[in-house]
């Protein structure tokens, strides 16, 4: 199966939106407070990997999987806390809300720049089908 | 019949073919500029038409332009970047779109020479009795 522009980005907003998704929900758990260091909320990190089509040139890129960061979550002394443990610890989840913030734009500019590859692709696909008329 | 229209349209079908084959690199370049690692290529357009079509010659008519020497120039070759990633990828966006609106813009262009050359065939077929 050859690879069309229309693959290529559709393929690549799929993989941004997965990025997207990652950011969202590091994002929504950042501050996420849990009783055990096991049980605290690990950042999500998508993995991306380019995918070959032969010697074409062309290539799209898939999401391999999304993976938890080993980032460890803070150990914080609230000793009124609820889930405080026995020497009143909880563990925060170890997520930098600026890098995801960051994340989110880049992603975002990514994004668009996919779409915009498919409005061009789509209208000269148009024209040709236009040609001589 | 098909040779004769072949030869009228002349080296604006294989343009036309390559300059799509040349969006879906830099689209693929697009695609993958998140991608660790990857490495952007583009093709190069003299030396794929040059391949296709052997008897057109693009003139050199400035000293600054690139002057095409191997025959065996490859087609696809990779993007230098201005300002490398730690991670391995050559992906510069800004280049990239620029690259990639160029080449709608040559398509554009190919598309409406081709145009053209079709209204003068129907023309001549109908011979001009609208």
């Amino acid at each position: 199966m050859t690879l069309g522009i229309f693959d290529i980005a559709g393929r690549a907003m799929t993989a941004q939106l997965v990025r997207l998704n990652s950011s969202a929900s590091n994002l929504a758990n950042a501050g996420a407070v849990s009783a055990t260091a096991e049980g605290a909320y690990r950042p999500l990190k998508p993995v991306f990997a380019a995918q070959y089509e032969g010697n074409t040139g062309r290539a799209t890129v898939s999401v391999l999987g999304v993976v938890q960061a080993d980032a460890a979550p803070q150990r914080r002394h609230e000793p009124g806390h609820p889930l405080a443990d026995a020497q009143g610890y909880v563990h925060v989840s170890a997520v930098d809300s600026n890098a995801e913030l960051v994340e989110m734009v880049e992603t975002a500019r990514q994004y668009r720049n996919a779409i915009e590859v498919l409005e061009t692709a789509k209208s000269l696909t148009l024209e040709t089908l236009r040609l001589g008329r | 019949m098909a040779d004769r229209l072949d030869q009228y349209f002349g080296v604006h079908a294989t343009a036309l073919r390559l300059r799509s084959e040349r969006m879906g690199v830099i689209a693929s370049n697009i695609a993958n500029a998140a991608t660790p690692g990857y490495k952007a290529r583009d093709l190069d357009f003299g030396a794929a038409l040059r391949d296709a079509a052997p008897d057109v010659r693009l003139s050199r008519t400035s000293a600054a332009h690139l002057s095409p020497t191997a025959e065996e120039a490859p087609m696809l070759a990779w993007r230098q970047p201005v300002q490398p990633s730690l991670d391995g990828n050559t992906v510069e966006l800004a280049t990239e779109q620029v690259q990639f609106a160029e080449t709608a813009l040559r398509y554009r262009s190919t598309l409406g020479l081709l145009g053209g050359r079709i209204q003068s065939l129907t023309a001549a077929l109908k011979g001009d009795q609208a």
